[in-house]
């Protein structure tokens, strides 16, 4: 089981949290065309290494943020602790 | 049109193990060339049928098949072997029933004992949502003339014994979709016989040998990749070759491959985990899935029972095993089946899933040219092998899209005509 770094709880059991998916810059409504929103919807980075992802802590704090992993070894990159603001450094 | 492979033989055995001759190889080692026709990435069951069927079919072999470890390394030896066609949009049956129908007359094709056993598919319905998606499905399947019907409970327990049909478990099962034509095979035997056949007809296979970079030219990104760019061969750990056309074939690797070339896919990587017990005696006639409970379950010719599960919920390139998955899944079996809280679990692996956004793969052409897809295959790769491989062979020799895979092309997120297929194959195998 995948412990995951929430910000508010501290860590937690994977299967408490739903992954988001990858954290992609989000296209300005007011502009983007819709084949840009087809890209941004569908479109994916998928690295074998550091990966900028989104999760939500679904049975803690009801949260989402922002966290960096490894998809090799599952390693999280410089989490952010409980205190912090949302999506902050540790 | 060169013959079939050689057949197998019992006296053949005999004679060379009374005589102590050595045995061929079943593929030829050959020196890696400068220079192909066309480049497979990918020494699975979809790279080594494209260049089967490119040499079958269409009489291109001047073609190597690279992969970075063994052939069959990948999901072709991980998958649970399960073939079926019960698929819920038209464009998916019409593919998975050319791929049956492939698998069916392969063992003669190929002189190869794939051991396919047409022995039914189950696909239960806990609940009523279920059980109006099995009517849906099996109401499109009629109309392409696949066998399909949905079967309730008592129909279900007379198929298969073990399972427990009654009201009072947890997830009662309220019917199911009984696809008799469906069954399993021996995916090494698949494999191995692909790349005797294509062997046999002058394509090289290369094992070890890696591709790390794909050579692009006039492209609009840097280094001239990206779109509006043409391949000119691939860059491998054992030197460069020149190749106008290049495939990729590469599964859970697809994105890492295409990144080379400059062409981004809608494909995020997931492990898919999946266990066997010990060997016991064969009581269990059918396969038999249920998408509610995340679990497939069939029974091997040894008396294994091979048991799957859905992809791990994040993107990992890690095929490490979890306890929450081993936990989990044999709890789901024991709902089906109460009398196997006994067995004992063998060994535990996974594999890694392409997973697309509509549950289809992505095939044939990208804005590089001379680079083609044949990724994206998610948990159903295996099924698709030989259609996939018969068709990006097409696709290859005509260089132009067959009908068949039109619906499955990368323009198709672009453009916002998704292949909806989540509804019968999220879990289904």
């Amino acid at each position: 089981m995948l412990l995951v770094p929430c910000p508010n709880c501290g860590p937690r059991n994977s299967s408490d949290l739903h992954y988001v998916g990858e954290a992609q810059a989000r296209p300005n409504p007011s502009e983007a065309t819709p084949t840009e929103w087809r890209e941004y919807l569908y479109m994916e980075d998928n690295p074998a290494g550091w990966l900028r992802e989104n999760w939500y802590c679904r049975s803690g704090c009801r949260q989402f943020f922002t966290l960096e992993r490894h998809t090799g070894s599952n390693e999280f990159r410089n989490p952010p602790m409980p205190g912090n603001k949302v999506g902050g450094k540790a | 049109m060169a013959s079939k492979p050689p057949r197998y033989s019992a006296a053949g055995l005999l004679t060379k193990g009374a005589r102590g001759q050595t045995w061929p190889r079943v593929w030829r080692e050959v020196p890696l060339q400068k220079k192909y026709d066309v480049v497979i990435i990918g020494g699975g069951v979809h790279g080594l049928a494209t260049a089967y069927y490119l040499a079958t079919n269409h009489g291109i072999t001047n073609v190597a098949v690279l992969d970075k470890a063994y052939l069959g390394s990948g999901g072709s030896g991980r998958n649970t072997a399960i073939v079926r066609s019960n698929y819920l949009t038209p464009e998916g049956v019409a593919f998975y029933d050319r791929s049956l129908t492939l698998y069916n007359s392969m063992a003669v094709d190929l002189n190869m004992n794939v051991m396919f056993s047409e022995r039914g598919h189950l696909t239960l319905a806990h609940n009523d949502s279920a059980l109006r998606t099995m009517h849906w499905r099996a109401e499109v399947n009629k109309l392409q003339d696949i066998d399909s019907s949905v079967i309730d409970p008592n129909e279900i327990k007379k198929l298969v014994p073990s399972l427990d049909t009654s009201n009072e478990s947890r997830y009662p099962i309220l019917g199911a979709l009984y696809h008799p034509p469906g069954g399993i095979i021996r995916h090494d035997a698949v494999v191995w016989g692909y790349a005797r056949g294509a062997d046999h007809r002058g394509v090289e296979m290369h094992q070890k040998t890696e591709v790390l970079d794909i050579l692009v030219e006039g492209g609009d990104g840097p280094d001239g990749k990206g779109p509006g760019g043409k391949v000119t061969g691939v860059r491998t750990s054992r030197g460069d070759i020149s190749a106008p056309i290049v495939v990729n074939c590469t599964a859970g690797w697809a994105t890492l491959i295409s990144d080379m070339a400059g062409v981004k896919l809608p494909i995020s990587t997931r492990p898919l985990q999946a266990a066997v017990t010990e060997p016991v005696k064969v009581f269990l006639p059918a396969v038999v899935v249920s998408g509610s409970l995340h679990v497939y379950v069939s029974q091997t010719d040894r008396g294994e029972l091979v048991f799957g599960a859905a992809v791990d919920p994040y993107n990992n390139y890690n095929i490490r095993g979890s306890l929450d998955f081993t936990e989990g899944l044999a709890g789901h079996v024991l709902e089906l089946m109460p009398g196997l809280s006994r067995m004992r679990l063998l060994r535990q692996w996974a594999g890694l899933c392409d997973m697309t956004p509509d549950y289809s793969p992505v095939m044939g052409f990208t804005p590089v040219e001379g680079f083609l897809c044949d990724v994206g295959w998610g948990t159903y790769g295996f099924k698709a092998g030989p259609v996939a491989g018969e068709t990006m062979a097409e696709c290859i020799a005509t260089n132009s899209t067959p009908k068949l895979i039109e619906a499955f092309k990368l323009e198709r997120f672009a453009a916002g005509n998704l292949v909806g297929e989540k509804g019968a194959a999220a879990v289904g195998h």
